[in-house]
């Protein structure tokens, strides 16, 4: 990638970070599937209104990671705490709770097949909200079709949409729930090119208009440099290096190079 | 066959978790009645047609031995015996197996593969419960239902047997039909049939649920499913005669 191109797409406008709000907090994360190590001790925080990516190649343990965050899986040791609670001492109720303010974004966007646009964006708002009149539920997916520019795919089924327009509506099934926190896995994972840039717009769009702060999970530098305000990489379960872009990229070490110059071609 | 038993054990607390989730609260009333219609009313006519078949064929077959003995009068009584203590039951089973069952492993698996089970989780949705409890509930209650209804449904494939060759009356037919058939018989067409509808839908559910990552998951998973349904099913017949033979 050349160095204007990269200029071209590197994020103008930063969100008012609050630092002193620590919006993810995770210790010494460790996870193991069998004799696999994945995470090897990680340590995290994310500031309110910040967008912090996670690059590494595939197989580093992205997704463990982010589904770690979710509580969608269980760290073998360390702490995850979410909004100022530590997700291992939540009940059922709590935790349910906690995740209604918690909005994933799936890398294969994971909508409904059997379902509609509709069906698929009304499914978390009825679920957590279940006092909601019919023209209170239109008019939040209405609000989040608009938001994600797709309105007119309201009635049509998840297999008559495109990669980029999967993407947006399960992220859209998200934003009904106004999230605080946003969980990006690959957003830009599979898609082309152009596509690639509007999908970080949305997530910029989505960090200002929802004053979110987010955990994009990426092997694309492009996304990486558009979204974040932070970059960790992640390598051998451990995070290498944490900073700004430049911080991170203009750095002797071979690795760092390496990442810089070959892996992010490759796609998971 | 470490492997072998750990899965035995893993099968265990699946289904324990079923009974478990199935009475506690919220329940998903609307997947629930969705599914029984989706297992119910979309195999009623697959199961018309092949039990209209078998009671036809069976009786056809069976016409030819009992007219050595000239006993061609017990048709109506002996195929109610065939269809309601054996056939019905067991054909319904295998067809819903077939049709249910990897129905049920690919739709799960697929969900489980392209992350849509713990999108569900992060919904506030327990997909145990929205999913797995919603369809073992309607196999179970509908492969009974079914069952029954192939139960007449073949019945009447035999009396247009034995009306073409014996002109005897529909109502004639019915009374000796249901003569030799007792309560005994009907209660366990009803539970045989529920613990196979039970065992399509645990299997179809489990083999989806832990569906490997990848399309090939989804194929092994409905796979698997079929394959392991039918194989308990003989079992399960073997073990449900002996015993109620024990009784009668
Ligand atoms: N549920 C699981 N069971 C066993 N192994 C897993 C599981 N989830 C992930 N892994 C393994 O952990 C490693 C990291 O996976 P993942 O986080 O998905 O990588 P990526 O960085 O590409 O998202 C991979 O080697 C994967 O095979
Ligand atoms: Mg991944």
């Amino acid at each position: 990638m050349s160095t204007d191109t990269a200029e071209k797409y590197h994020k103008h406008t930063p969100a008012p970070i609050d630092c002193n709000n620590v919006v993810i907090s995770l210790r010494n994360i460790r996870k193991s599937f069998g004799s696999l190590e994945v995470l090897k001790g990680v340590d995290l925080d994310v500031c309110k209104g910040e967008n912090v990516v996670v690059l590494g190649r595939s197989g580093s343990g992205k997704s463990v990671l982010i589904k770690i965050i979710a509580a969608l899986l269980r760290p073998d040791e360390g702490t995850v705490r979410v909004l100022g609670k530590e997700i291992d001492q939540l009940d059922a109720r709590e935790l349910q709770e906690l995740r209604s303010k918690i909005g994933f974004s799936f890398q294969g966007s994971a909508l409904y097949d059997g379902m509609t646009v509709r069906a698929n964006l009304e499914f978390p708002l009825v679920r957590n909200q279940r006092k909601l009149t019919r023209q209170e539920v239109d008019k939040a997916i209405r609000q989040v079709l608009d938001d994600v520019g797709l309105s007119r795919t309201i009635d049509q089924m998840p297999a008559e949409l495109s990669g980029g327009q999967k993407k947006r509506i399960g992220i859209a099934r998200t934003l009904i729930l106004h999230p605080e926190i946003m969980l990006y896995d690959e957003p830009t994972a599979g898609l082309d090119p152009v596509t690639s840039v509007e999908i970080n717009d949305l997530i910029n769009d989505v960090q200002q208009r929802y004053n979110t702060s987010a955990v994009i999970i990426t092997h694309d530098l492009t996304c990486a440099k558009a979204t974040g305000e932070r970059l960790v990489i992640l390598s051998e379960g451990k995070f290498l290096r944490q900073g700004s872009f430049e911080e991170v990229f203009h750095n002797d070490d071979p690795i760092i190079k390496d990442f810089y110059n070959y892996n992010f071609i490759s796609d998971s | 066959m470490k492997v072998f038993f750990l899965r035995i054990y893993d099968i265990y607390q699946f289904s324990l978790r079923f009974w478990k989730e199935a009475f506690l609260p919220p329940y998903e009333y609307k997947e629930v009645f969705n599914q029984f219609f989706e297992v119910g009313i979309k195999s009623l006519s697959i199961i018309s047609l092949t039990g209209f078949i078998t009671g036809l064929v069976f009786t056809k077959q069976s016409r030819s031995s009992l007219a050595e003995f000239g006993a061609t009068s017990w048709l109506p009584s002996l195929m109610a015996i065939a269809l309601l203590r054996a056939l019905a039951p067991l054909v319904t089973a295998l067809i819903i197996a077939g049709k249910v069952g990897s129905n049920i492993g690919a739709e799960i698996g697929s969900m489980r593969v392209t992350e849509q089970i713990e999108a569900m989780e992060v919904s506030s949705t327990n997909p145990f419960k929205f999913l797995v409890v919603s369809r073992v509930l309607a196999t179970t209650c509908i492969v009974p239902v079914l069952a029954i209804y192939m139960g007449f449904i073949g019945l009447l494939g035999a009396f247009v047997n034995v009306y073409n060759n014996e002109q005897t009356s529909f109502v004639s037919f019915f009374q000796e039909a249901f003569m030799k058939i007792t309560f005994l018989d009907l209660f366990t067409l009803v539970l045989k049939s529920a613990i196979y509808g039970y065992t399509i839908g645990m299997a179809g559910c489990f083999n989806g649920y832990y569906a490997d990552q990848g399309t090939v998951g989804v194929g092994r998973a409905a796979n698997t499913a079929v394959v392991v349904s039918m194989f308990l099913i003989f079992i399960e017949e073997m073990l449900i005669v002996t015993l109620i033979n024990t009784y009668r």
